[in-house]
């Protein structure tokens, strides 16, 4: 019998299928390595295992989850976690003032009753501290590598945090599975090593592992068996003796090339260079980049890719001076002054965030204002001035043409254009913001994951109106996005960004596992 | 070498950072106790009276600190619960120690009844807890005016005319408490070289210190530090965190009752309406001055503030009247640098938590920076 | 229909609800326990002649993000600044009233461009920050009131002959300019026509100002400072401009309140000021983000109208006055109820 098995797990997101028909085993003291491009579904696949609110809240999922045999279906991570199953998240959970013992233990501290508690109740216990210490040491002990527990959390360097956690997994006597959710992101190389010895040590101790990485070495070094998820499926699931890292990387990316619609694709070499960046750093959480050299070609579309936290999305917020950014920038032979966000728009550039809800939008107002505003407050357009420009009134009738003609240019749903922009959905919110970039009319444009979280339909409406902006008008525009197959099918050339760093550039008519192999090159 | 000194720089000037506030009133006392001219042991008498009268409301405060709720303006609710036990304990007529131990007890529910909703409240306003809890002040000042101007003698039967307003309902505005006046602080009093020193009041504080350093050290203790430090972490741990924090206003709040009610025993009279109006801001800036901020606070800072802000209290009237020639001059500077205290250290709380964001991108451009070095 | 009135419920706020009601059961209570109704309509319109624009002062601020402006006795401060120096140098009559505009002037914009540099600081924080720089400027001015060399006979304590005085008439000065001028007598309405034409000009200003580009960048620093900062509005500096318009706007609102008023009221006085203004708009329908010139006025006509008609007329129905009562525990509840609502932008 094996310690866990999912049968035939689907999973969809309001209609959008995200998991389909997964199958899954997994043995006492087995490691499995779960790889896959960001959006496989991975992480959706172990929220599901772990009970987390957030699958429930949409819908729940099917199939079946059988540990030990039985079937379970865990309706909190509490019920996960008293049955066995003990996750590290990629984020951090841990209080930043406690030592490492008292995090480690956190909630589940040993504790000493008295007479007060008798009467008082229990969370009157005083906490036993020299039986604490006992735990920690023995998680810290089981996990083989060593840190201090008594060190405060906000002092120790990051590795330590995440060992932390995966102590206070350890602590736990009922662990019988460990998901690991890229543990050694934040590692330096050393610590990588000493935690892959600590997995193999678990898994002696019978634990097993589920090991979430993009570092593919890894993975063939520490697993048992490797499982390959592409696009909500398992494509491969295979022993990691009987595979290589060319052969894993073509199985995640890789796709058939006749589902790729192509459209006209140019590389033009002799172009002008449009915006030249160099020696560029952004020091945007979990998106920091450095040492950026890139041109970008007048006229083109380069597309920017690579995996998630790598630092693509620090690229274009570090320029348009939204994130601490130092380097530089020139336009078109004009040097670009960074952290200023208006004397980027001020050279007409012009950029759509990936944030929309907190960046993109302002969701109380509505579609007039958010369509309109930029180019009122940069260019004086939509604005009638009295006493010689003294006084520039807003003109609203000005306003509500130049938003009824995006609202059909585009096919923005809504109810009218002074309908608040919260009140749409995700498609047509994204097509507000390309509306608020294209009514700035700029020359360079930006376009930070313009797919994310919008529907498969509306997907390729705002892929073409991009590609259809650039084609018309020739402007040059950057596009940022995750998802290689949408930067294949629009962009010219695709930049690749791993490790905080370009890791090259290639057109976008190179085959699927070279971009793969620069994904994961620099990984970290 | 010159990097020791450096860091010796470094750590003075953190040092003095840190403690801008006590170092600033150390600064002021040592300045107006020679010009008040006040004889060290009419100082020392009055410093001792006050921190009998003050040391327990102050400590209070700690508890919601720890649980992350900044600094608990609404401890005034516990100081309306205890004014409240004291208008009935002096209606039943019972005096002396009895009276006092009664009225702490006849606070509890009261006190239990405020914190709760209070806490429910602030439950709903995280992020502003503090200028929410200065409103709940006033908010329930309205409804402790309510009972006590309209409902008592009315409705809740008053039995003593003495404490009744002339008309034959509500509450005269100064409830005598002459009766119980320093009962507590005259029972094991000792005088050193003409200083009296409230023994058995020192020993309650002492009790209380050392039940704070206890809960510090139980589960509850524990889980409130959690919540104060990252709710989202504590409530990933499986904590009840809304439960969490009810607790610790309700317990701060039950305390405040208990040391109003020492306070108002010190005093020896009630003025009904205005003597828990002013004793939220006074405690507050008095925790400021020994050091505390608005995510942490020690026993120490406590001790320290109440000395150093009752000092100032005592020597600025005469200090400023003898260099103005007027003495209502030092009377509102003492009210001006309380509340000054108070908005500075909520200005460096403010800042610091901005300050700790800005470092990243230094380190950034240092570490592109030794990279091309390596190169 | 239930449904519908469920949600108006909800979108009016109960406390909202309660408040109105409470306020129309007053007006049809009065002339049923005998209290002449036409005087109190006098009253109340007076009252918000005199009040209107301190309301007004919490427009700018809650547009651009900053919150209630719990730090209005700083405005109030240059306020009394301008009219107490206006009567220092010598101006009588209506001419004392327009040179305390002009020298509180100077005072407002110093002071708010403090006050918004040290709000720029500190984001979040705003409120609680607001009530105490308000509380400690009031008692830092106390001391100064006593130290300034004012000699004006009519102002300072007449047996010391300095330190001006807690409350110093405005007979001869600018008591009354505004209120007098154009007055409107109905029956036995009056109608204090100067004072509301200068409220219904500064209001007018404000919804024009908030019609032109920078207003409209004012509402978009409010409404997501990230989107304005992306779409290159200097955020710092907007939220500086709104404080200082906040400000300037308590300083006016001070003198006109003084002008009806009749009295000038110096040191505590200004301390709890902020609080029926906050709570004046919160009932008018604002919140801690979004004003409007109706909720101000709406505000200014409810809370006034119950200040003035509870003590009369609960005084005729029970024979006591709970007026200060029911004020306190209406007008702090209502800030209460606006503190714990969510946000309305639902990110």
């Amino acid at each position: 019998m094996s310690l866990l098995e999912m049968k035939n797990i689907r999973k969809d997101f309001f209609g959008n299928q995200v998991l389909t028909d997964i199958n899954l085993t997994l043995e006492e003291g087995e490691v499995l390595g779960l790889v896959g491009e960001n959006g496989a579904g991975k992480s959706t696949l172990m929220k599901i295992l772990f009970g987390m609110d957030v699958i429930r809240d949409t819908g729940g999922y099917e199939g079946d989850i059988l540990l030990n045999g039985q079937k379970v279906d865990f309706k909190t991570p509490f019920e996960a976690l008293a049955a066995g199953i003990g996750m590290v998240h990629q984020e951090f959970s841990l209080i930043p003032g406690f030592t490492a013992t008292e995090n480690i233990l956190l909630n589940r501290e040993p504790r000493k009753k008295s007479v007060i508690s008798e009467v008082f109740g229990e969370r009157l216990d005083v906490l036993n501290r020299k039986e604490m210490t006992r735990k920690s040491e023995e998680a810290i002990r089981k996990m083989g590598v060593h840190i201090d527990g008594d060190m405060v959390i906000h002092d120790m360097p990051v590795g330590h945090k995440q060992f932390t956690e995966i102590a206070r997994e350890l602590s736990k006597d009922q662990l019988k599975l460990l998901i690991l959710d890229e543990p050694t992101a934040v590692l330096t190389e050393k610590e990588a090593e000493a935690l892959l010895a600590s997995i193999r040590g678990m898994a002696a101790q019978g634990i097993a592992v589920i090991f979430i990485t993009h570092r593919l070495q890894e993975i063939l070094d520490v697993c048992d068996k490797v499982v390959i998820m592409r696009d909500g499926c398992v494509v491969k699931d295979v022993p990691s003796g009987e595979t290589d890292i060319p052969e894993i990387t073509r199985l995640m990316v890789g796709r058939q090339m006749s589902s790729v619609l192509q459209t006209e694709i140019r590389d033009n070499p002799d172009a002008p260079i449009a915006m030249s960046i160099r020696k560029l750093w952004v020091d945007m959480p979990g998106e920091t980049v450095r040492n950026v050299n890139l041109d970008v070609r007048e006229g083109e579309i380069l597309g920017i890719g690579g995996l998630a936290g790598q630092g693509k999305l620090g690229i274009p917020n570090g320029i348009m001076g939204l994130y601490d950014a130092g380097g530089e920038v020139t336009l078109r032979g004009e040097k670009i002054p960074l952290n200023s966000p208006r004397e980027c728009l001020n050279a007409s550039m012009a950029f759509v965030s990936e944030d929309r809800r907190g960046v993109g939008l302002l969701l109380d107002e509505t579609l007039e204002w958010n369509i309109a505003f930029p180019a009122m407050q940069i260019q004086n357009k939509f604005l009638k001035n009295y006493l010689g420009g003294l006084i520039k009134w807003r003109d609203e009738k000005a306003i509500r043409e130049i938003t009824q003609w995006y609202i059909d240019e585009l096919a923005i749903k809504c109810t009218s254009s002074r309908q608040k922009a919260k009140e749409l959905s995700g498609g047509n919110q994204q097509k507000v913001c390309l509306a608020k970039a294209f009514a700035l009319e700029p020359g360079f444009l930006f376009v930070s994951e313009p797919t994310r979280g919008i529907d498969v339909g509306a997907k390729s409406l705002v892929l073409n109106a991009l590609k259809r902006f650039n084609r018309k008008s020739g402007v040059t525009i950057v596009m940022i996005s995750s998802e290689l197959e949408e930067l294949r099918q629009t962009c010219d050339r695709i930049a690749i960004v791993s490790g905080g760093r370009v890791a090259g550039i290639l057109p976008a008519s190179e085959s699927a596992e070279q971009f793969g192999l620069l994904m994961i090159s620099q990984v970290k | 070498m010159s990097g020791k000194q450096q860091n010796a720089g470094k750590t003075a000037f953190t040092f003095l950072r840190n403690n801008t506030v006590p170092l600033m009133f150390i600064l002021i006392c040592a300045v107006c106790i020679p010009i008040s001219g006040f004889s060290p042991s009419y100082l020392l008498n009055e410093i001792i009276t006050r921190l009998g009268r003050n040391a327990f409301l102050i400590l209070s405060l700690l508890i919601p600190i720890m649980a992350g709720m900044g600094l608990n303006f609404g401890m005034t609710l516990g100081a309306m619960a205890g004014e409240l036990a004291l208008i009935f304990v002096s209606d039943w007529q019972i005096w002396g120690i009895p009276g006092v131990v009664l009225a702490m007890i006849v606070s509890i529910p009261f006190s239990v009844l405020l914190g709760w909703v209070c806490g429910k409240i602030l439950n709903m306003a995280k992020g502003r807890e503090m200028i929410t809890s200065y409103i709940i002040s006033f908010f329930i000042n309205g409804i402790y005016q309510l009972i006590v101007l309209y409902l008592m003698g009315s409705v809740i039967p008053i039995a003593h005319s003495s404490i009744k307003l002339p008309r034959g309902y509500g509450i005269r505005n100064t409830v005598s408490l002459l009766n119980m006046r320093q009962c507590i602080d005259n029972l094991l009093a000792v005088r050193i070289a003409g200083v009296k020193i409230p023994v058995l009041t020192l020993l309650i504080i002492a009790l209380m210190c050392i039940l704070i350093v206890w809960f510090r050290r139980t589960k509850l203790g524990q889980d409130m530090r959690a919540v104060g430090q990252d709710i989202q972490v504590a409530r990933d741990a499986g904590i009840n965190v809304e439960r969490t924090r009810i607790i610790s206003i309700i317990i701060s709040t039950v305390l405040a009752g208990f040391g109003m009610i020492l306070y108002l025993q010190n005093i020896g009279n009630l003025s009904t309406y205005s003597a828990h109006s002013q004793v939220g801001m006074f405690c507050i800036a008095a925790l400021l001055v020994g050091g505390a901020s608005v995510d942490h606070a020690s026993i120490g800072n406590v001790f320290l503030g109440v000395i150093l802000f009752h000092t100032m209290f005592i020597v600025a009237p005469q200090a400023g009247a003898v260099i103005t020639g007027d003495s209502m001059i030092g009377e509102y500077f003492r009210v001006f640098v309380s509340y000054g205290v108070i908005t500075l250290a909520l200005i460096m709380y403010e800042m610091k938590k901005r300050r700790q964001k800005a470092n990243i991108g230094e380190q950034l451009a240092l570490a592109q920076k030794e990279e091309e070095q390596h190169e | 229909m239930k449904a519908k009135l469920a949600s108006f419920v909800a979108s009016f706020g109960l406390p909202r609800l309660i408040i109105t009601g409470f306020l129309l059961a007053l007006f049809i209570l009065a002339p049923i326990v005998g209290v002449d109704l036409p005087m109190q309509i006098t009253n109340v319109i007076n009252r918000f002649s005199w009040n209107a624009i301190l309301v007004l002062a919490m427009v700018p601020m809650v547009h651009s993000g900053c919150g209630l402006n719990f730090g209005l006795p700083l405005g109030i401060i240059s306020g009394l600044l301008g009219a107490t120096l206006s009567l220092e140098f010598g101006f009588t009559g209506p001419m004392s009233f327009v040179m305390a505009v002009v020298i509180s002037t100077p005072f407002a914009l110093v002071l708010g461009m403090g006050y918004g540099a040290l709000l720029n600081r500190i984001k979040g924080g705003e409120m609680m920050i607001a009530t105490y720089v308000g509380f400690s400027s009031v008692s830092f001015m106390c001391m100064m009131w006593l130290l300034l060399p004012y000699h004006k006979a009519d102002m300072v304590w007449g047996l010391a002959g300095k330190g001006l005085r807690t409350t110093i008439s405005l007979e001869g000065y600018y008591d009354k300019v505004l209120s007098n001028f154009l007055q409107i007598n109905i029956g036995k309405i009056s109608i204090p026509t100067g004072a509301l034409l200068l409220f219904a000009l500064l209001a007018v200003a404000m919804w024009a100002f908030l019609h032109t580009k920078t207003g409209t960048a004012m509402t978009a620093v409010g409404s997501n400072p990230t989107f304005a900062k992306a779409a290159g509005i200097k955020v710092d500096k907007i939220r500086m401009l709104s404080v200082v318009m906040s400000t300037w706007l308590a300083a006016i609102g001070i003198l006109v309140y003084e002008q009806g008023f009749g009295f000038i009221q110096l040191y505590m006085a200004p301390f709890y000021m902020a609080l029926p203004a906050v709570s004046a708009i919160l009932i008018g329908g604002a919140s801690v983000n979004k004003a409007t010139i109706v909720n101000v006025i709406l505000g200014t006509l409810l809370f006034q109208g119950i200040v003035t008609m509870t003590p009369t007329v609960m005084n005729s129905v029970i024979h006591t006055d709970m007026s200060e009562v029911i004020r306190v525990i209406a007008s702090n509840g209502m800030i209460l109820y606006a503190l714990t609502r969510r946000s309305e932008v639902s990110r």
